[in-house]
C-alpha cells in the first residue's frame, strides 16, 4: 500500500498546516484533515494491533464504523483510549498511541497470540477455565496475565482534569444526521417556523456529498442549503453532535463534543456537553454503513471499504493505494473505481455477479479499468500490509469454481452492499426487517409514530429521492423540492447477496474475520453453530460477534448471513440482535457532568450550618442531610467527644439542632380524624396546646415511622415525623387525602424547609429557657406547648424529651434560627451550655430505650418495638387489620430489648445474636440494631431485637460481627437502661 | 424516559415523578376488619402486559397524584388525570346514580 497525498484536491484547507503526533513520530495535516486521513497521506500502515490475536490493523473506514483504526489520544491525565482515529478531527498539538501493541503496534511481541489462535476461539473462558486444578485460584492467576495480553487501550486512574456540562433541549423536529435528506428536512422544517434542532456528528455538513467529487451542481446545493439554515432564528445546528441514545417519550440524549478539536479546552469551557434532547417528531437521516467483504486474512492493513477509499480521495485528497482491487457485489463500488481511475491509480474492479452493470462496467474500461465478472476475491497476500490478492471464479453462491490467481495489489477495497443505520430506531424495541430487493435490513414505517425516515437510512435510491424524502419528512406537502441530478449510484443497487468466497469444502480461504474489533473469525461461528447455538443473541453473547465498542456495525449483517447460511434458514428467518445505546462511544465524563464528588446528589443545611461549621463541627452525612456529628475540642476523637457530649447533658444543658425532623402541618375541620386514621393512637383528646407521641404503620401493618404531633390550636397541628421518613410520611398522607380520603376537609403542607427546631436538654435547660423567655415558658409542663419570645424574636416551645433529660424543643422562623441558637447559647454559658451532634444525641436516646431509624428498619411491627399496648382497639387506623396477621402476631417473633456488653469492646450494629453457648449456626435469635458507649452506665450498652425475649431478659447472649470477626457476650435486660421511670424527663 | 403531561404542570420527564402500582385497586371502607379484603387491597395485583391505570405522584412538581394510563409494553401514555378529580367524579355519580 502507497498511500499518498494528491497534490490537489479534497475538501481541506491546504494553505494552512497543522503538525501531530503518532507514537511519537510528526504527523502533518491540513484543517479539515482526520487523523486517518492524515496517517493515510503520512504512508502510516499499522495504528493498532488486534484484540486478541494482535494482527496488525490499519485504517479500514472513514467514520464511526471503524473496527481497527482505535488509538489512545492524549497523554497523562487527558489520555483518552480507544479513539476512533476515522472521526478524529485533526488539530495542532494532538497526539495520538497506536494501541494494543508492545513496544509498539509496528513491533508487537505478542503477535505470537495469532499462533495460538486454534486454541483461543469462541467460548475460550468458558472452555478453559474450568479443572483439571483444584479450585479457581490457579486460573484466576493465569487470567490476570491473559486479560493483560487481550484488550484494547487501558483506562487511566487519573482524574478528569476537565469538565462537562448538562444541559436539556426541546423541539419541535429533531433532525438526526446532516446529509442532504437531513438538511433538506431540517430546511423544509425550518421554513415553516417549527423549532429544529439539527445534529451532526461529523464537523461538517453534508454527510456523504463530501465524500463525493467537486460538482457545481451538488456543491452550491449544499453551501446555500447551509446558509438558509444558519441564518433561520428557529433552527439550531448542532456539529460534533453525536445522538447516541433513544428513549421513550422521544427523547435523545446527545453528547456535544464542544473543544475535542483542540489540545486543551480553554480553562473556563466544558470540554464537552451532554444534551437531553426532548422532541416532538424525530427525522431519523442517519444514512447507511457500507458492509465488508469476508475472505482470508481481510483484516490486514490496505483492506479498506469502497466507499472510505473514495471518502479519503474525494474528501481529504488521499490516494490510498496506487493499484487497487475493487470487490464488490452491488452497483456502488463502482463509483469508487471511476474516481480512482481519474485520479490515476490503476484498477482492478472484480465483480462477484455474473452480469455486471455495463452501462457502469463500460465506462470504467473506457477510462482505464479492468472490470472482471463473475469474480471474487478469495483471499489477501501480505503480512505487514497487502501485497497481493488471490481472485477466482464464482457461482452464484459464493463457491469457488476455479483456480484462484494471485495479483499483486497495494490496496483492496471491498463493498459487500450497505446496512442502513437504524440503530436509534431499533433501540426502542424496535426489529428491524429484512428487505431482499436492498438487501439489507430496514426500519419499519409508523410503528413509532413521532419518528420517521429520510434518505439511505431508508435506502433512497439516489440523491433527489434522498431530497425529496427528507423535503416531506420535514413536513413539505408535496415533493416540490429543488431537484439534484444523481451524480453516481447512490445506493447498492442490485445487490447479489454474496458475503464470502468459499472453497469446496465450504469453508472461507484462510483466516476469514467477521467481526474486527473482537477478532471473531468465520470458524468461530462454524464452531458456535457446531457446539449448538441457534439463537442469534446466544451466538452473539458466545462468539462476541457484535459486542465490541463499534457495537457491529459492520460485523452484524456478515455474521448473521453466515448464521442464516449453517442453519440453512434465509436471514429473514434468522433475524437479526436489538441494539441497544449508546450507538458510539460515548465519554463517562460526559453523562457525570457536574454531578460528582459533592455533588453527586442534593445537599439539604440547616439554617443553622454556617454556625456548626465556624465552632468546629464534624458534620455528617444523614440521607441528603449534612448535620453536626459532635464538636471535637482540641483534638479529642469522635469516641472522646460523644462521650463527652452526652454526659454533659446528663450532668448540665446541651443544645442539638434537630432542624432535619420532618414538620408536616395538618389543618382543617376533619384535622384530628386524619390523626385517627394516621396513627395507631388515639387523637380526639389532645386538647390545644399540648402534644403527644405517635407512631404509623403501612398498610401492611408494618411501622411507618414515629414522631410527636402538637395541636397548636382548634384546627391546626404540626406533626413531626423522623428525619429520613419525612418524604414517605408526606406522600403517604397525600396518597390517602387523594385516593380514598378526598371527603375529608383538610390539608396538609410540608413546612420542615420553613422551621428550625433545636433541643435543649440537661437539668439547668430549664434556667437557661427561663433566661432567654421567662418564667411563663419554663414553667410548661410535660407534652405541652406556648408561644415564646426570645431576644424579640417569636418562636413557640414543645415540652418534650428525646434524651430523657429535662428538655424542650425550640421551634423558630428558619431565617432566625442562628439568632435564637445564639442567644441560648449565650444564656446557657453561666449553666456550662454545650452543643451536641447526632452520635450523642444517639447515645442519649440508646440509653433511653427510644426507637430510631436502626429499629424502624421496615420489617418492624410496633409489638417488636414493644409497643403493642399503644394502639388503640377502639377505631380502625391505616395497617390496623393487617397488623393482625398471625405471623405478625407470633410471640416468638424477635423483640426489642437492651444488651448490656460485657468487656471493653462493644458490639457492632448488624452482628448476629447467638445464645451463650452452643453451635453457631442458622440466622441466629436476633440481631443487634444501635450501639454506644454509656458514660451514665459506664459500660457499652445496645438496642437489638431478639427471639424469645421475655424469657431471655437476665440471660447471656452472644453477639457476633461476621464482617470484622468479633464476638462480645451481653446480657439481655430492658431496652430502658436508664431512668426508666422518666423521673428526670419529668422533674 | 417516558413524559407525562401533569395537568397542574404539563409536560414532564419521569424524573420527576414517584411511581405507586394498580391505580384500580380501592382502599376498603376503614369499618371493614375482614383481613381477606385487606390482603387483596394491599398485596394482590395483575401485571399486565399492556393497558396499565397506574398511580404516579409528581413529587418534584405540584405533588399531585395523578391516575396515568399506560401501555407497559411501549410505555405509550393515553392519559394522566388528577387522581382526586377522578375520584371526585365517581363520588359524583355513585351519588346521582
Amino acid at each position: 500500500m502507497t498511500a499518498r497525498r494528491l497534490a490537489k484536491g479534497g475538501r481541506i484547507d491546504r494553505s494552512r498546516m497543522i503538525s501531530m503526533q503518532f507514537d511519537g513520530r510528526r504527523i502533518a495535516a491540513h484543517p479539515g484533515d482526520t487523523l486517518a486521513s492524515a496517517l493515510l497521506a503520512a504512508g502510516e500502515m499499522i495504528i493498532a494491533r488486534s484484540f486478541k490475536y494482535h494482527r496488525p490493523r490499519g485504517v479500514f473506514s472513514a467514520g464511526t464504523e471503524e473496527p481497527n483504526a482505535l488509538i489512545t489520544l492524549g497523554e497523562g491525565a487527558r489520555s483518552e483510549p480507544n479513539t476512533r482515529a476515522t472521526t478524529l478531527e485533526a488539530f495542532d498539538g494532538l497526539v495520538a498511541r497506536g494501541q494494543n501493541g508492545w513496544p509498539n503496534v509496528r513491533h508487537d511481541l505478542s503477535a505470537i497470540n495469532g499462533a495460538l489462535s486454534p486454541f483461543i476461539g469462541a467460548g475460550f473462558y468458558y472452555k478453559t477455565f474450568i479443572g483439571p486444578f483444584r479450585g479457581t485460584a490457579f486460573w484466576m492467576f493465569c487470567e490476570r496475565y491473559i486479560r493483560k495480553a487481550a484488550g484494547m487501550g487501558r483506562a487511566i486512574t487519573l482524574s478528569d482534569p476537565d469538565s462537562y456540562d448538562k444541559t436539556n433541549a426541546f423541539c419541535d423536529v429533531l433532525v438526526i444526521g446532516a446529509g442532504p435528506a437531513g438538511l433538506s428536512a431540517a430546511l423544509t422544517a425550518g421554513r415553516q417556523g417549527l423549532r429544529v434542532i439539527l445534529a451532526e456528528q461529523d464537523f461538517a455538513l453534508g454527510g456523504a456529498l463530501l465524500s463525493a467529487p467537486p460538482d457545481a451542481a451538488t456543491d452550491a446545493w449544499l453551501s446555500t442549503t447551509a446558509d438558509e439554515l444558519h441564518s433561520l432564528p428557529n433552527v439550531t445546528i448542532l456539529a460534533r453532535t453525536t445522538v447516541f441514545g433513544a428513549y421513550d417519550g422521544n427523547v435523545f440524549g446527545a453528547v456535544q463534543r464542544q473543544w475535542d478539536h483542540v489540545a486543551q479546552p480553554p480553562s473556563d469551557e466544558a470540554r464537552q456537553c451532554y444534551l437531553k434532547i426532548r422532541a416532538k417528531r424525530t427525522v431519523l437521516a442517519t444514512g447507511a454503513f457500507e458492509r465488508p467483504l469476508v475472505f482470508g486474512n481481510n483484516d490486514r492493513p490496505g483492506v479498506m471499504l469502497a466507499s472510505a477509499v473514495r471518502t479519503y480521495l474525494n474528501r481529504y485528497g488521499v490516494l490510498a493505494g496506487q493499484n487497487v482491487l475493487i470487490a464488490t457485489n452491488n452497483d456502488s463500488a463502482y463509483a469508487t473505481a471511476l474516481d480512482l481511475v481519474r485520479a490515476g491509480a490503476q484498477v482492478t474492479l472484480c465483480d462477484a455477479r455474473a452480469s455486471v452493470p455495463q452501462p457502469l462496467a463500460n465506462e470504467l474500461t473506457s477510462a482505464g479499468g479492468v472490470c472482471l465478472s463473475g469474480h471474487g476475491i478469495a483471499s489477501a497476500h501480505g503480512h505487514r500490509h497487502i501485497t497481493a490478492a488471490s481472485v477466482v471464479p464464482v457461482d452464484r453462491n459464493g463457491r469457488a469454481t476455479g483456480v484462484t490467481v494471485r495479483l499483486r495489489f497495494d490496496l483492496i477495497a471491498v463493498s459487500g452492499g450497505w446496512a442502513p443505520a437504524l440503530q436509534l430506531w431499533s433501540q426502542r424495541q424496535m426489529k428491524p426487517v429484512y428487505d431482499t430487493e436492498n438487501g439489507c435490513f430496514l426500519p419499519v414505517p409508523d410503528l413509532l409514530p413521532d419518528m420517521c425516515f429520510a434518505g439511505s437510512v431508508i435506502a433512497a435510491p439516489g440523491l433527489s429521492d434522498a431530497i425529496i424524502q427528507g423535503a416531506l419528512a420535514g413536513g413539505a406537502s408535496t415533493s416540490q423540492t429543488a431537484h439534484l441530478a444523481d451524480t453516481a449510484p447512490h445506493w447498492a443497487r442490485d445487490l447479489h447477496p454474496l458475503w464470502c468466497v468459499m472453497n469446496a469444502q465450504d469453508k472461507p480461504f484462510g483466516k476469514a474475520f467477521v467481526d474486527m474489533q473482537h477478532d471473531v473469525t468465520v470458524r468461530d461461528l462454524d464452531q458456535a453453530h457446531d457446539e449448538g447455538y441457534v439463537s442469534v443473541e446466544h451466538l452473539k453473547r458466545y462468539t462476541t460477534t457484535g459486542m465490541a465498542t463499534d457495537q457491529g456495525k459492520l460485523s452484524n449483517v456478515n455474521a448473521l448471513a453466515r448464521m442464516a447460511q449453517l442453519s440453512e434458514k434465509s436471514l429473514p428467518e434468522t433475524g437479526t440482535t436489538t441494539f441497544r445505546p449508546p450507538v458510539t462511544p460515548v465519554t463517562i465524563g460526559a453523562l457525570v457532568g457536574h454531578d460528582s464528588g459533592e455533588h453527586f446528589h442534593a445537599t439539604r443545611l440547616t439554617p443553622l450550618q454556617d454556625w456548626h461549621l465556624r465552632n468546629g463541627a464534624v458534620m455528617t452525612q444523614a440521607g441528603p442531610w449534612l448535620r453536626p456529628w459532635y464538636y471535637p475540642i482540641g483534638d479529642e476523637t469522635l469516641d472522646q467527644a460523644y462521650r463527652r457530649e452526652a454526659a454533659h447533658v446528663r450532668r448540665a444543658v446541651g443544645l442539638v439542632d434537630v432542624s432535619t425532623l420532618g414538620k408536616i402541618m395538618v389543618q382543617g375541620p376533619d384535622a384530628a380524624n386524619l390523626l385517627n386514621l394516621l396513627y395507631v393512637n388515639g387523637w380526639s383528646t389532645l386538647k390545644p396546646g399540648k402534644l403527644r407521641y405517635g407512631v404509623m404503620l403501612r398498610e401492611d401493618g408494618i411501622v411507618l415511622d414515629d414522631g410527636a404531633t402538637a395541636r397548636l390550636s382548634e384546627y391546626d397541628y404540626l406533626m413531626s415525623t423522623t428525619t429520613s421518613g419525612a418524604g414517605r410520611v408526606m406522600s403517604h398522607i397525600e396518597h390517602l387525602l387523594a385516593t380514598s380520603l378526598y371527603d375529608l376537609r383538610v390539608r396538609v403542607t410540608s413546612v420542615s424547609d420553613q422551621w428550625a427546631a433545636m433541643a435543649l436538654a440537661g437539668p439547668a435547660s430549664r434556667d437557661v429557657l427561663r433566661a432567654v423567655s421567662g418564667d411563663f415558658a419554663a414553667a410548661l409542663s410535660p407534652n405541652s406547648l406556648t408561644d415564646a419570645q426570645v431576644e424579640g424574636v417569636a418562636v413557640r416551645v414543645h415540652r418534650m424529651s428525646f434524651s430523657g433529660e429535662l428538655a424542650y424543643e425550640i421551634y423558630v422562623r428558619s431565617e432566625d434560627a442562628e439568632d435564637v441558637w445564639a442567644a441560648l447559647i449565650t444564656a446557657g454559658a453561666p449553666h456550662d451550655i454545650a452543643p451536641y451532634g447526632t452520635e450523642a444525641m444517639g447515645t442519649l436516646r440508646i440509653e433511653k430505650g427510644h426507637v430510631a431509624g436502626p429499629e424502624l428498619d421496615g420489617r418492624a411491627t410496633l409489638r417488636d418495638m414493644g409497643m403493642g399496648r399503644m394502639a388503640s382497639s377502639r377505631k380502625p387506623f391505616v395497617g390496623s387489620v393487617l397488623a393482625q396477621r398471625p405471623d405478625l402476631q407470633d410471640p416468638d417473633r424477635p423483640m426489642l430489648v437492651g444488651l448490656e456488653i460485657d468487656g471493653p469492646i462493644g458490639a457492632k450494629a448488624g452482628a448476629i445474636l447467638f445464645a451463650a453457648d452452643g453451635k453457631t449456626e442458622g440466622n441466629g435469635l436476633g440481631w443487634v440494631t444501635s450501639t454506644t458507649w454509656s458514660p451514665a452506665l459506664e459500660r457499652f450498652i445496645a438496642l437489638g431485637y431478639l427471639g424469645g425475649a421475655p424469657e431471655r431478659i437476665g440471660s447471656t447472649v452472644r453477639a457476633i460481627d461476621f464482617l470484622g470477626e468479633s464476638t462480645v457476650m451481653a446480657r439481655v435486660v430492658s431496652p430502658q437502661f436508664f431512668d426508666p421511670e422518666g423521673e428526670r424527663q419529668n422533674a | 424516559m417516558i413524559r407525562l403531561d401533569c395537568p397542574v404542570c404539563g409536560h414532564r420527564d419521569e424524573t420527576e415523578f414517584a411511581y405507586l402500582g394498580d391505580a384500580t385497586v380501592r382502599r376498603p371502607d376503614p369499618s371493614i376488619t375482614d383481613p381477606g379484603t385487606w390482603a387483596d387491597f394491599v398485596f394482590l395485583r395483575d401485571n399486565p402486559r399492556g393497558a396499565h391505570c397506574e398511580y404516579w405522584q409528581h413529587v418534584m412538581g405540584c405533588r399531585e397524584w395523578l391516575i396515568v394510563n399506560r401501555n407497559t409494553a411501549t410505555h405509550q401514555i393515553d392519559s394522566c388525570q388528577l387522581a382526586r378529580s377522578v375520584f371526585a367524579g365517581e363520588a359524583t355519580m355513585a351519588a346521582s346514580s
